[in-house]
């Protein structure tokens, strides 16, 4: 010891950052064969971001299109292909994988205290499957795209249609086995992998949020897959299942089909509930109101959202009896989503508000919700149903649900936890402009299109009477503005990636295991395994520690 | 020797015992994605078959009744072989447990050779839907449809039975190579709960495709 001290005095170690799940190892296949779930959200963040923009661009070539009534970029059958990519490319490869894939795999274990999901190499398997499902059905765009709609309706997608349904088809099956590993690490994850004292009361609402969504991607997953298969099997043998010509029921694909597609709109809005469940407390600085009523809410939107399907079908040749029960249980639905709208309010109601802007996407998300939730109950009405069927009244509601929930609340989420995720701020007074920008975009891109509908304006048509042109103008004008809002967002993201301010651990001075990490978070998220004394929410302790601390 | 529960701990468990656990709920939520992968196609069997049981009857009378039968016990005997394996883990009995293994991957085969025995009956009968398809009867559409189903129904579950035939054979390995006792024998459990699935799957397809045109022959 003393000779080494003579010979060279110890030199002080210079002062190493932490290394955290980013910079623990490096290099492209660090990436490629990780089994961090952080580093598997990232992933999943780049490849839908990569096909939400990829479908938003269809979006945005209809909109032009439509800016002249006889339309004039396209002809009618590059049209009907726009809208099927638009809808393929935005449902299963942005949207079902948007919130629970990104930011659930991502805070998921963290907010339950584990250093992991359940399986970590079953997860990484489910990104290798959804980019097969996805390149897949881009082969399918590629070769000249599909013209089917997103919905496959038979006999056309099985008979008639001369466009590559079965490339696309068959992309889709793939991705839902991604989906349906997702929903099963998850649910495995919740039941077992918790903290030691963190009981179903004291979960986060996102947790029960996100294991509702699970059990919906476990059980009507595999029945699209199947139908999915069906269809696949009539195109390539030419035997009678759906199609009538050959002895097949096309209103049984309708069935089948919805059963999974209505519950996959449960799929896409749950997480969204689940988001704006942890920003409204945080920015509220209060606890979330009514807890129970929110988390059971959430399970109740899973189960009656699985009896609900028929409504599609209301023209269809369905019986009276059938079309009046799923009116009911249609009915049905937006109660637990109304309990969920109320407690949202009630929680900011008399809270200390600050309109960060993550809570500027979450008020947005209630509002558009709610909008979107109550023009559904116009839907679920037996005689309105048959006036506004298949017009752009549908595609107004479904809009809003879909993007203005879902949409808004993943960005919600992105700004939320971005300071957990990349270690960095982003720009505030930027963030709060584009959150803004989507919004009014939003409503202008789609408020008009309730107007339209209702007047009789059907979707999926190329063209349009004249006096329909002011409204499809104004559309069109709030899609370049709501495009621009996703553009901005993004640049500043990445710019915010690398330039941004350091982030504390916890800058929204929350509550939640996922905030007790460093930012960003060490590889296996917590140095120990917390022990969790507390309910979710529970500002008043937080005050305390961060007083002592 | 180490404990082999210790050594199988993946990084992401606190104990062995949470890892076993975790394992189970998976393997039976995976177990119920199957039953409706499954369900979607029962369904479709079901709704075809009480718009048009005529036809469906008839398609049933075409079936090899006696193979299927067979068939039937055959897998029943390697459900019971499985268990007995499971059971040999459980108790830490390696050698019993190789050879219920080898016994329940070659009953396996025995079925799968039954089954493709049936579909080149099929084939030599001109009963394979939108190939080689031949019926003259008013109801052909719909003896078809019966086929259509059989095969898809038929076919999925032959494919679970290969990839358990797949599952069994890395088992065997495994206990070959000790990676098993009494402390720890998850794995043979999950293949055993697969295997029985499958099994029990069959015992249904067996119902709705031989029986109901058994009598009409």
């Amino acid at each position: 010891m003393a000779t080494i001290s003579i010979a060279e005095p110890p030199r002080p170690a210079p002062a190493r950052p932490r290394l955290n799940y980013l910079t623990e190892k490096t290099g492209l296949m660090s990436w490629l064969f990780t089994t961090d779930h952080k580093r598997i959200g990232l992933l999943y963040v780049l490849s839908i971001t990569f096909f939400f923009f990829f479908g938003g661009f269809f979006a945005l070539l209809m909109r032009l299109h439509l800016l002249l009534p006889q339309g004039w970029l396209f002809g009618h059958e590059t049209y009907n292909k726009l809208f099927s990519m638009h809808g393929i490319m935005m449902v299963w490869f942005f949207l079902i994988p948007s919130i629970p894939n990104t930011l659930g795999n991502f805070v998921l274990p963290m907010m339950i205290g584990a250093k992991d999901l359940a399986f970590p190499k079953l997860n990484l398997l489910s990104w290798y499957i959804f980019m097969l499902g996805g390149l897949t059905t881009l082969y399918a765009l590629v070769r000249g795209g599909v013209d089917t709609g997103w919905t496959f309706y038979t006999p056309f997608s099985t008979s008639y249609s001369t466009t590559f349904v079965i490339a696309a088809a068959v992309g889709i099956l793939i991705a839902g086995f991604s989906s349906i590993l997702t929903g099963l690490n998850f649910i495995a994850t919740v039941h077992r992998m918790r903290a030691p004292g963190l009981t179903w009361y004291r979960l986060p609402i996102f947790i029960w949020s996100t294991y509702a969504t699970s059990l919906i991607l476990v059980l009507a997953t595999p029945v699209l897959a199947i139908t999915l298969a069906m269809i696949a099997i009539e195109r390539v043998f030419q035997v009678g299942i759906f199609d009538p010509a050959l002895g097949g029921d096309p209103v049984l694909f309708q069935h089948m089909f919805w059963f999974y597609s209505h519950p996959a709109v449960y799929i896409m809005v749950l997480p969204a509930m689940a988001v704006v469940s942890e920003i409204i407390p945080t920015f509220s600085r209060k606890p979330i109101f009514g807890y129970k009523a929110v988390a059971f809410s959430s399970m109740a939107i899973a189960i009656i959202g699985f009896l609900v399907w028929g409504h599609h079908m209301f023209v269809a040749g369905e019986s009276a009896y059938a079309a009046m029960t799923f009116s009911l249980l249609s009915y049905m639905v937006a109660i637990p989503s109304a309990i969920k709208v109320f407690n949202w309010t009630a929680t900011m109601y008399k809270g200390s508000v600050q309109l960060d802007t993550p809570m500027l996407y979450a008020i947005g998300f209630v509002a558009l919700f709610t909008i979107g939730g109550m023009t559904g109950l116009f839907l679920a009405a037996l005689g309105i149903d048959v006036h506004v069927t298949d017009t752009y009244f549908v595609i107004a509601h479904f809009h809003y649900i879909m993007v203005g929930g879902t949409v808004m609340a993943f960005l919600g989420g992105v700004h939320y936890w971005w300071p957990k995720i990349s270690g960095k701020m982003y720009p505030e007074f930027l963030a709060k402009l584009s959150a803004l920008t989507v919004f009014l975009g939003f409503n202008l891109t789609f408020f008009p299109q309730f107007i339209l509908g209702y007047m009789g304006m059907p979707r999926r048509y190329a063209a349009y009477p004249p006096e329909f042109q002011v409204l499809n103008v104004l559309s069109t004008a709030g899609a370049s503005i709501l495009g621009v809002g996703y553009v901005v967002p993004l640049i500043y993201l990445i710019w915010a990636w690398k330039y941004g301010e350091r982030a504390p651990d916890n800058p929204w001075r929350t509550t939640g295991l996922e905030w007790k990490t460093p930012s960003p978070p060490p590889k296996h998220n917590f140095d120990v395994t917390p022990i969790v004394t507390w309910n979710a929410y529970d500002f008043e302790a937080q005050k305390e520690e961060l007083q002592l601390g | 020797m180490a404990d082999p529960s210790v050594l199988a701990l993946r990084e992401q468990f606190r104990n062995p015992e949470q890892q076993r656990e975790t394992s189970t709920v998976g393997m039976w939520i995976f177990l119920v994605t199957e039953v409706m992968l499954f369900g979607g196609l029962f369904t479709a069997f079901s709704v075809y078959r009480m718009s048009h049981p005529a036809g469906f009857d008839q398609g049933s009378a075409d079936m090899e009744f006696w193979l299927g039968a067979i068939n039937t016990a055959v897998l029943i005997c390697s459900s019971f072989t499985m268990a007995m394996a499971v059971h040999s883990s459980e108790t830490g009995k390696k050698s019993r447990l190789a050879v219920f293994l080898l016994l329940t991957i070659l009953i396996g085969l025995v079925f799968l050779v039954i089954k493709f025995t049936e579909y080149y009956l099929h084939y030599h009968d001109q009963k394979l839907p939108g190939i080689l398809f031949h019926d003259t009867s008013p109801d052909a559409a719909y003896v078809q449809m019966f086929f259509v189903f059989y095969f898809l129904m038929t076919g999925l579950h032959a494919f679970h039975m290969i990839v358990g035939e797949g599952v069994l054979c890395a088992m065997l390995i495994r206990t070959w190579l000790g990676s098993f006792s009494e402390r720890y024998h998850t794995p043979i459990e999950l293949a055993g709960l697969y295997w029985h699935f499958v099994d029990t799957v069959w015992v249904f397809l067996f119902a709705i495709f031989y029986i109901p045109g058994a009598h009409l022959k």
